[in-house]
């Protein structure tokens, strides 16, 4: 999943500055878990946008906004009410928003930031756990990602700063390193913490990504 | 002159010191603070970006000292600089005259003066020291020969008191493996600790210089407890320092005992005096005899 925050609406007041009439989209998908730009959030826009003094021509709520035929399909499908809009707020991933930008000729503005691929703890509750590195090495480090879980992505054994099993950028979270023994030493596999890891290719998270699957 | 390799090589207990180079241009003060030591201590390492404040760069500070005829140690973290601004550095400490060199991953970015910056920590302390040993090799790492092979004298750092230590030495023998001839140790306060320490990694033929610092006040020996990561400094010294009339004096006291302490089970003593560079021949005028 994909995790988005809204901008603060102060913000996203001021990135309509020159467009008095707006065309709202809203994603179905990740952005309604997240709760930026849901049904229901795509309401409360509309509504906090009118007593801004704007004039909101219509809305739209996307099945997966990222999907870059199926936007271009829908907003076809709001023609007219697109059409009276100067600008689309797209509450979206930067994903989602750039589907929109290629789709129409009008100004796009993000009503999001877009934070990173998370898994969901529990309801309005998400945590990164995958970085996206195009290179995965959670096989050798017992299913716990080092890459993403250490502020420093260090893939050969805890930094100086680990202590009692913490973390020196952030006191509450256990190191990764950490999770990664304790794990390990349950499954009698300790060993596997000799071997060095050698430096990362980073050409395989090269941008911008592409994957063409061959049949 | 004989080099500290040399001399830790040779059985000679060593004493190595901390200065910080500036946040400016202006090297007087560190030059000061340096020559100064010069002649009371064997190599003196030049931090890089200490806590990820932002100050000059150590590989000019390294070099001006080398110019004074002073030992240096280069300090590099992989915090700043990816693979080929580390071998490119490498390459110019090399060319200046700089043989030590501490490996480090470095502080977060997010503890220092800069935090919208951008982390690299394209390798780590265990790959820089590949890459260090590579190059020594006469290769760079993406396998590429070097017009001259750059000699250089590789360390890492450790942290004796950090637990669990069963997860860290595991770290440290890779660290060895990589190439590290010498560790300099996180501050010890605790000599048994470092004893254990020692004997841990001893089979694997690496130097220990013990790190000793110095408690200037019971309020920044807590604060240190508090904010810096896997130091952990006794309650009987704080309560030393407590009921000193003289905290500072008392703290000079702490650190000489610690280093004297530490003596009998390592190879060398690095003290970090935290700006009191000139206490340092007090805290170590007895490792000599």
């Amino acid at each position: 999943m994909i995790i988005s925050r809204q901008k603060p609406f102060p913000e996203i007041l001021a990135a309509l500055q020159q467009t008095p009439r707006v065309f709202l989209v809203g994603c179905a998908k990740c952005a309604t878990v997240c709760k930026s730009g849901g049904e229901e959030e795509v309401w409360q826009m509309q509504e906090a946008l009118s007593a801004a003094g704007k004039e909101v021509s219509g809305s739209l709520i996307i099945d997966e906004a990222c999907h870059m035929l199926r936007a271009g399909r829908d907003l076809r499908g709001k023609k007219e009410q697109v059409e009276e809009a100067d600008a689309l707020l797209v509450l979206a991933c930067g994903a989602g928003v750039q589907s929109i930008a290629a789709a129409s000729a009008k100004i796009t503005v993000s009503g999001t930031d877009t934070l990173f691929l998370g898994n969901i703890r529990r309801f309005g509750q998400f945590e990164q756990r995958c970085s996206l590195c195009g290179n995965c090495l959670l096989t050798e480090t017992a299913g716990i990602c080092p890459v993403t879980l250490c502020p420093k992505g260090v893939l050969n054994g805890p930094c100086g700063g680990m202590d009692n099993g913490r973390c020196e950028v952030d006191a509450e979270a256990e190191c990764a390193w950490f999770q990664i023994y304790e794990l390990l030493k349950s499954q009698s596999r300790l060993e596997r913490l000799a071997t060095i890891t050698p430096p990362k290719d980073f050409a395989r998270m090269l941008k911008p990504g592409k994957l063409k699957i061959e049949k | 002159m004989i080099s500290l390799q040399e001399k830790l090589e040779s059985g000679t207990f060593v004493i190595t010191a901390e200065v910080s180079p500036p946040k400016g241009c202006d090297c007087s003060e560190f030059l000061g603070k340096s020559r100064a030591l010069s002649g009371l201590i064997d190599a003196i390492n030049v931090t890089d970006n200490q806590g990820a404040n932002m100050r000059i760069a150590p590989l000019a500070a390294a070099a001006i000292l080398v110019r004074e005829g002073i030992e240096p140690i280069l300090q590099l973290t992989c915090r700043d600089r990816n693979r080929l601004a580390l071998q490119s550095d490498l390459l110019g400490a090399a060319a200046l005259g700089i043989t030590n060199i501490l490996a480090l991953t470095g502080d977060h970015i997010s503890c220092g003066d800069h935090r919208t910056g951008k982390p690299v920590f394209d390798l780590d302390s265990v790959q820089l020291l590949q890459t260090i040993t590579g190059l020594s090799t006469g290769q760079d790492l993406a396998g590429n020969a070097l017009e001259g092979v750059p000699l250089f004298y590789a360390g890492a750092a450790a942290a004796p008191q950090a637990e669990p230590f069963a997860l860290t030495l595991f770290k440290l023998e890779k660290k060895v493996a990589a190439g590290a001839r010498f560790f300099q140790t996180q501050a010890i306060f605790e000599p048994q600790r470092l004893q254990a320490f020692c004997a841990a990694v001893r089979p694997t033929g690496v130097k220990v210089i013990a790190g000793i610092f110095l408690l200037k006040s019971a309020g920044m020996a807590r604060f240190v407890n508090k904010n810096i990561p896997g130091l952990t400094i006794p309650a009987e010294l704080i309560a030393e320092l407590e009921a000193a009339t003289d905290p500072l004096a008392t703290g000079v006291e702490i650190a000489r005992r610690l280093a004297t302490e530490c003596r009998s089970c390592c190879d060398g003593v690095h003290i970090m005096a935290m700006g009191r560079e000139e206490l340092i021949p007090e805290i170590t005028k007895e490792l000599r005899q």
